[in-house]
């Protein structure tokens, strides 16, 4: 194979490639050199794939270990008990409370994300929304064990005015009664993963905001739009989809996050119907919280709930992911 | 209820650069005035700053006077979202909503108003339509997205959608430059047909067209690429195509440069 | 409230009547004001509900006083305004507070001292000790996970961009996009699978494996961004002259997106710094110095915080925060370095 042909193979692939191409692409390597580097690279590609299909198959053998000698209903009791005999446990106050944890992260967090990305986009000064996107940007970075250690000493003391507000006025529902407990309840969490994610939240929304045509834009000014009305004629419209899989990607961080919840919540394994009182758990938490008094049989109980958080947090980052993708083929059918 | 629209010494600026310098010119109610010149002269620059969209650019700020009817629109306590209603504007590249269907298209500028009835909404909607000559092609399809009409169809959409907000001033900037031949023959029958009941100003790159279609035309011109651009000089179409005062207008008209 | 708009008849269309530029300052003051009026009078001392009262009053005040005097689209824009403006001071205070409670309390015990010593011989009651074992340990296993990612990562984003066609390159590309989504935990009870299955005792390497999982595709992606980049005539041109692909990607492709491929490795070693439950679950954490990541357990810096704040012992707060500072001040660092090289670096694209 000559050179002029393999320059028919050059990257970046956005054509699809014929068939012929395909089955140059194949066995293009003649050279060793060439042959090496295609193993190579190829075999680093296969190597993520064996460590997917790795992470699937152990942890689900490990987990049928535990889920077969579990006594109680592993979906539907609320109880953690590995050390009895006969075990029983099962994970629904650790699904109930990651989901109303991340719950209240996402009802937080987003509207207050969209609302900074269009501060940055559409309301600051010039010269201020560079710097402060620049500060978002490291706050992503921030370690989540800092968050945690921050959420702890920080935020669970200034909570109770609010805890106590909530009570006297919007006790009455059940979900905000408050018995006055230390604020280290499910409420706490969603608040502290609410901060966590705002960043992610907010780039990305910033990003989708910043790529609505100017033109759009425009056609709503000269029409004698407010700026409000821009925002919800031209700018809003275009960025939702962006804007969900923002979310989606946001609420994949809360759902696994462990270790700012492990300091803040004081976990039990009861569902509570308030949100303010201690107690309930999630599935990363659990697992962090438990793990060291566990003994092995205790340790495969923990994986077998890890690959509950593992499914869900799939599902949840592939919807992302089809969401974004969809936006491409929506946007560019469009341009 | 086309107004008249009188600019006095007017400078337009992005940032620290000046765009174009002392621009003072008349534009009578129902006509057409067409602005022509070279690339960067500032003509589009000062058709923006004539419904204030010029400082919607970052760094843009303006200084002078554009009377609407003895109105100033810089004027303090004048709201430029009001100034926008009343001046509308077509945009060079066709920008409907692309998430709104052709019919929302056209009544978003009306339902940012205040209230319609649907049936008022219906009424204005198809009126609107037809002013820009486009119902009989939509009539049946107004609930699908604007953005699947052909480029000169939905460069119609985007004026019917300007011009159902009923404003006293239609301001084009290079309306027909994105569209093919006879795309750009239905806009230019259009605006033959709109300035019985607005004030038009059209920028064109496009000396036979401003031919055709304007009453007067303005010959904008700069003196070097930097320089900010200025009014050469206003007169009737039919004069300044053949008898202009200024030697510059009749080099660019006659194509010996621009 | 100001009268001197209020006066100002419609006399035409264009003239809307408006409120002076200071009236958000103004209501803005008001609110605080009488926010911290009720907060006197009822009695509360938390400045989190002061806030929210402060923040309701301002949009409120907001709206009424607009609606009255420029009508209610305009009011409806004064309203959004002071929303995203309230949002932005809201989340602006959490974050301030952390970076600024993480140096207040950071500086405290953070000295040579702390950082050249082991919690060996300190009980968590006493003060003393520091976070030397830490910092080793870390760097031993990020240092590791590294060598481990930053190679395949590099390679599997080489081959799809520059080989990859068909299926096989289509399903890497989604589970490494699968693979960014893996919670930190899941990693780690992973490797704890394999470790129980061969009955091994914690040990770093353990945490390098499952920090080299979470760092891997961040790497694949931030390469792949990279090499993209990397103008197709530019490989052509190589190819042109006779150079075999593989010396064209190695050098004139790879040495092309150096610093992007650089800053990527660089943001992906700053996320896997701070994680703490993989290292929680695979290597324990340990008080003493062991510099062998291959066996006993160790510490880290991450999991030396959890374990600190864990004791509840007010020395050991100091030296949790402190330790805070520490791996902030790391992670921080290698951001910013990263980005500094990705601006330097860049290709010059109207961006």
């Amino acid at each position: 194979m000559d050179i002029s042909t393999k320059n028919t193979e050059a990257p970046p692939p956005i054509p699809q490639p014929t068939a012929t191409e395909q089955k140059r692409a194949a066995h293009g390597a003649t050279r060793p050199g060439d042959r090496i580097f295609l193993g190579l690279s190829r075999g680093s590609g296969i190597l993520l794939l064996v460590i997917m299909a790795a992470i699937a198959v152990f942890l689900t053998y490990r987990a049928t270990l535990a889920i077969s000698k579990d006594e109680g209903n592993f979906l539907t009791t609320s109880d953690w008990n590995t050390g009895a005999t006969p075990p029983v446990f099962g994970i629904a106050v650790l699904a109930f409370g990651t989901i109303i944890s991340s719950i209240i992260a996402m009802v937080i967090a987003v509207p207050i994300a969209v609302a900074i990305a269009l501060f940055l986009t559409h309301y600051a000064p010039r010269k201020l929304s560079g710097p402060i996107a620049y500060v978002i940007d490291l706050l992503a970075a921030v370690p989540s064990i800092v968050y945690g250690l921050w959420g702890a000493m920080i935020l669970v003391p200034n909570l109770t005015g609010l805890f106590g507000w909530l009570d006297a006025y919007l006790g009455w529902t059940g979900i905000f009664s408050w018995d006055g407990g230390a604020p280290r309840a499910m409420f706490t969490v969603g608040i502290l993963l609410a901060i966590m994610i705002l960043p992610i939240i907010t780039n990305v929304s910033r990003e989708v905001f910043r790529q609505v045509p100017q033109m759009h834009q425009e056609a709503a000014l000269a029409l004698g739009a407010t700026r409000w009305e821009v925002i919800r004629m031209a700018v809003l419209p275009f960025g939702r989809s962006g804007v969900i899989s923002a979310s989606m990607l946001g609420l994949g961080r809360a759902l696994g996050e462990t270790m700012a919840v492990a300091t803040v919540l004081s976990p039990d394994f009861i569902i509570h119907g308030s949100v303010l009182n201690p107690g309930g758990g999630t599935f990363a938490q659990n697992i962090a919280s438990k793990f060291s008094e566990a003994t092995e049989f205790g340790r495969d109980a923990l994986i077998a709930s890890g690959l509950v958080l593992f499914v869900i947090t799939l599902l949840v980052n592939g919807a992302a992911r089809a969401i974004i993708a969809r936006r491409k083929e929506y946007s560019g059918a469009n341009a | 209820m086309a107004k008249r629209i009188d600019v006095s010494g007017l400078t337009a600026y992005y940032g620290s650069h000046k765009a174009i310098e002392d621009i003072s010119m008349t534009v009578e109610p129902r006509s057409v005035t067409a602005f022509i010149g070279p690339s960067g002269c500032g003509k589009s620059t000062f058709l923006r700053t004539l419904n204030r969209m010029h400082e919607v650019t970052p760094g843009g700020r303006v200084e002078g006077k554009v009377l609407l009817d003895d109105e100033d629109l810089y004027g303090t306590g004048i709201d430029p979202v009001s100034v926008r209603r009343e001046v509308g504007m077509v945009f060079q590249r066709p920008n409907p909503f692309p998430t709104m269907s052709i019919f929302d298209n056209v009544a978003a500028g009306l339902k940012l108003n205040g209230s319609y009835k649907k049936s008022e909404l219906q009424d204005i909607v198809e009126k609107s339509l037809k002013g820009a000559n486009l119902w009989n092609e939509v009539k049946d399809r107004l609930n699908k997205p604007g953005s699947g009409l052909s480029g000169g169809q939905q460069q119609r959409l985007c004026i019917a959608r300007a011009i159902a907000v009923e404003p006293k001033v239609l301001l084009m900037d290079e309306p027909c430059s994105a569209l093919d031949p006879i795309s750009t023959l239905a806009i230019e029958d259009l605006i033959g047909e709109l300035k019985e009941r607005f004030t038009i100003v059209i920028v064109t790159h496009n000396m036979q067209q401003a031919a055709r279609v304007s009453d007067r035309t303005a010959f904008f011109n700069l003196a070097a690429v930097g320089q900010p651009g200025k009014l050469i000089e206003i007169d009737d179409t039919e004069r300044i195509f053949s008898n202009p005062s200024v030697q510059a207008t009749e080099d660019y008209i006659s194509g010996r440069f621009g | 409230m100001s009268n001197a708009a209020v006066t100002e008849k419609r006399a035409s269309t264009l003239r809307g009547a408006r409120l002076p530029k200071w009236s958000p300052y103004a209501i803005a003051a008001g609110s605080v004001a009488v926010a911290v009026g009720i907060g006197l009078a009822a009695g509360l001392d938390s400045r989190v509900q002061l806030g929210l009262i402060a923040g309701l009053l301002f949009i409120l005040g907001s709206y009424v006083i607009a609606a009255r005097v420029e009508g209610r689209r305009q009011a409806k824009d004064r309203v959004a305004t002071s929303l995203v403006w309230v949002a932005f001071l809201l989340a602006v205070v959490p974050l301030v507070s952390l970076v600024w409670t993480t140096i207040a309390r950071g500086v405290k015990v953070l000295d040579v001292y702390f950082l050249t010593h082991s919690m060996g011989v300190v009980a968590d009651s006493q003060p003393g000790g520091g976070i030397y074992h830490a910092i080793l340990g870390s760097l031993e296993q990020v240092g590791l996970a590294t060598l481990i990612a930053a190679p395949i990562g590099v390679l599997t984003a080489i081959y799809l961009v520059e080989y990859g066609r068909g299926n096989l390159a289509r399903s890497v590309t989604f589970f490494v996009d699968v693979m960014t989504g893996i919670p930190s935990i899941v990693a780690g009870l992973f490797i704890l699978s394999l470790m129980l299955m061969f009955d091994m005792q914690p040990f770093g390497f353990a945490g390098s494996l499952a920090l080299a999982i979470l760092m891997m595709p961040v790497v694949v992606r931030s390469t792949e961004e990279m090499l993209k980049l990397v103008p197709n005539e530019l490989r052509e041109a190589s190819l042109a002259l006779g150079v075999p692909k593989w010396r064209t990607i190695l050098k004139v492709v790879l040495p092309t997106s150096l610093g992007g491929i650089t800053t990527g490795i660089m943001l992906a070693i700053a996320r896997i710094a701070g994680e703490t439950a993989p290292v929680l679950l695979l290597v324990f954490g340990s008080k003493f110095i062991n510099a062998n990541p291959f066996e006993g357990a160790q510490a880290s810096l991450p999991l030396y915080i959890y374990q600190q704040y864990g004791s509840g012992e007010t020395p050991a707060y100091d030296r949790a925060w402190a330790a805070s500072l520490t791996l902030i001040a790391f992670v921080m660092i290698l951001n910013m370095v990263a980005r500094g090289i990705a601006r330097w670096k860049a290709p010059k694209t109207g961006r």
